[in-house]
């Protein structure tokens, strides 16, 4: 049983137990975790040339939980991510060159170069809402999502994504209760990234586990390991399902680590050092690589050509988004209004 | 044609747009079975139900965020604050999401977001605020302010069909005093278009909500002192129709700027600069404001009325600038 269930408020894996993943499923899981990490070094990268004239946001140490989350979702769920859910992105069909677009400030990113890196990488047609950088605004847009997917008597749902530094903001505990209250059909994932900016979690919060406040807005909560993307995957397949039977709303708390600063200006020196080495070991994408390899899901020649086919679609979408171009200032004005 | 006050003018573009756009709902606080704190919303709930009458917890930020989100989606959200003084609780959603969402990444966000606005009723500084700055000064924003019945409906009507948000602020202070005639049909007043409500020679008088019934009756007080004032009602504060106040000063080539707001950094501040900038070689005397003073809105009765611009603070501003 992959949830750490000290303070279940009921029990996630008991009301609809998981089936295992076929190992198809589990490589395409793979493949998307390790696009997620080379793209966000290919950002840092990019960055470093002085391609990138604003900042960047890395995610990595939240590849399990943007990407064992969002790939449950089906055709028409909507999603709202944060600035570390480049995963999720990438799962719902934002194709890495406009993601590339996007922190190159060009036109064929999602924003055409009004907003920075994962911040309004927004496109409806995806059904991606984007970011505001006002936290945790994602989780009211996701609830006014699972609210009009309901609304239209769909069985739909909508998936958002916060961090513990926004759980603080008064704005999380209105959306939570709203949406208990209102029975909607959403999933709330908490990144529990340990740090808040330079914040630790003991100035944050008297709580060890935040998913022990789900209690006090009437929902289910739940603890997983955020490394683990199989335990990300079994409770938010739970909590879909729960949602989309009409059941309500959800609270999943990821723990894991944000192993940058908090953005690339950021060198984090007031993280320990072993704290970071503690979490290296449980590095979520090698963690999955070795029990892939142990039930002989993984081998050589199959990691090689993932690893192969990543390497060619980011050269391409590098390509492809150094050759769009920059915004006009003629346009400066335009698009204010729809 | 039917007499009805504004609050009734309304309450029926509510029903009218509900029974035309299934898409359109209503949430805010109080706004079901109890028909919301001023009755705007009454019969709403027994008409179409729960489902598009959606009363909440006290959330405005919650459920400002909610109404964006669905918004997005494809429906036509109209969210009642129940007082504009306690919009700030909900700013961020407005003003960091709906205002900027089209521009970042694209995304519409028609939203309504409906407001009992400004003084007069001994209500206090917490239920008597005029907040219009802070959203004409967001890019991304409509700002409405009726300042009568008919206005009121067409209004509305317009914001709710229009698809981007619209920060709509109803003076509470006309919503059982004023009653005029209102068509029992539905239609539209274009958002944008500022209205001349008299004509005049001497002096252009540009106003907007409650002050304007004050400016009306300082109007009828200066004529009888053979002072042909010109009254221009905004309505619309974003987009400003420059164009309407411009032409007025062409005809009389002075301005009296009037509103119940505080004083710096108000609407009237704007219409002076823009007068500045794009008048100055029409103009024949320094612009005046006429507005509420720099302080919060205070309760007691002589206190409101010292703070309060009405008819005779207008009349005498209008006598200033005509005699320079």
């Amino acid at each position: 049983m992959p949830f750490l269930d000290s303070h279940r408020t009921r029990s996630l894996s008991e009301m609809r137990p998981d089936p295992p993943l076929s190992d198809e499923k589990r490589l395409e899981i793979l493949y998307w975790m390790r696009l997620t990490r080379a793209l966000d070094l290919r950002c840092e990268t990019l960055f470093k040339q002085g391609k990138i004239p604003g900042t960047i946001f890395s995610q990595i140490g939240h590849e399990a939980i943007a990407v064992g989350s969002s790939i449950v979702l089906e055709d028409g769920d909507v999603i709202a991510p944060m600035h570390r859910d480049l995963g999720a992105y990438l799962v719902r069909g934002m194709t890495p060159g406009r993601v590339f677009a996007q922190a190159l400030a060009r036109e064929g990113a999602p924003s055409r170069g009004r907003d920075v890196n994962t911040h309004g990488l927004g496109d409806l047609s995806l059904d991606i809402i984007g970011y505001v950088s006002h936290l945790p605004q994602s989780m009211a847009l996701a609830l006014g999502a699972g609210f009009a997917l309901r609304y239209k008597d769909t069985d739909r749902v909508a998936m958002t994504y916060f961090g513990d530094g926004s759980f603080s903001e008064g704005g999380a505990h209105e959306a939570l209760n709203l949406a208990a209250v209102l029975d909607a059909p959403v999933v709330f994932l908490l990144e529990n990234n340990q740090f808040a900016y330079s914040t630790p979690l003991r100035y944050q919060s008297r709580l060890a586990e935040f998913a022990k406040r789900a209690e006090g807005y009437g929902m289910p909560g739940v603890t997983v390991d955020g490394c683990d993307v199989e335990a990300v995957h079994a409770a938010t397949s739970e909590a879909v399902a729960r949602a989309r039977a009409g059941e309500g709303p959800t609270l999943i708390e990821c723990v894991a680590m944000r192993m940058r600063g908090h953005a690339i200006h950021d060198p984090a020196d007031y993280v320990p050092p072993e704290l970071l080495e503690e979490w290296e070991k449980r590095d979520p994408i090698r963690g999955f690589e070795e029990k892939l390899r142990e039930t002989g899901a993984l081998d050589e020649a199959t990691s090689g050509a993932i690893d192969e086919r990543i390497r060619e679609e980011l050269d391409a979408a590098v390509e492809w988004a150094e050759n769009s171009p920059l915004p006009d200032p003629a346009d400066l004005t335009r698009r204010l209004f729809a | 044609m039917p007499e009805k006050t504004y609050l009734e003018a309304i309450c029926e573009a509510l029903h009218q747009e509900r029974e035309a756009d299934e898409n359109v709902f209503v949430i805010g606080e109080d706004v079901g079975e109890f028909g919301g704190a001023f009755k705007a919303t009454a019969g709403l709930f027994e008409k179409f139900g729960r489902k598009r009458v959606i009363d909440t917890p006290m959330a405005e930020w919650g459920f400002l965020g909610l109404a964006n989100g669905a918004a997005m989606l494809g429906l036509r959200p109209v969210v009642e604050i129940q007082f504009a003084d306690f919009i700030s609780t909900g700013f961020d959603p407005i003003v960091q999401c709906a205002a900027t969402t089209h521009y970042r990444w694209g995304a519409a966000i028609p939203i309504v977001v409906r407001a009992p606005w400004g003084g007069g009723a001994n209500a206090g500084p917490f239920h008597s605020q005029c907040p219009e700055a802070w959203f004409v000064h967001t890019p991304g924003l409509k700002v409405v302010i009726p300042s009568n019945p008919y206005d009121a409906k067409g209004l509305l009507t317009a914001s709710i069909r229009d698809p981007n948000p619209v920060v709509f602020f109803e003076p509470k202070y006309l919503y059982r005093r004023q009653r005029a005639e209102v068509p029992d049909e539905s239609y539209t007043v274009e958002i944008g278009q500022a209205e001349v409500v008299r004509e005049g020679d001497a002096v252009s008088i540009i106003t907007y909500g409650a002050m304007v019934d004050e400016a009306i009756a300082a109007c009828e007080s200066l004529a009888e002192e053979g002072v042909d004032a010109e009254l221009i009602d905004l309505r619309t504060l974003a987009p400003l129709d420059k164009e309407t106040v411009l032409a007025s000063i062409e005809r009389t080539g002075r301005a009296v700027i009037v509103h119940e707001a505080t004083r710096t950094g108000g609407v009237g501040a704007e219409i002076a600069a823009i007068l500045a900038e794009e008048a100055f070689e029409l103009l024949d005397a320094p612009l005046v404001r006429v507005t509420a003073p720099d302080t919060p809105v205070p309760y007691s009765p002589p206190l409101e009325k010292a703070f309060r611009p009405n008819s005779e603070s207008i009349r005498e501003a209008v006598l200033r600038s005509a005699a320079y």
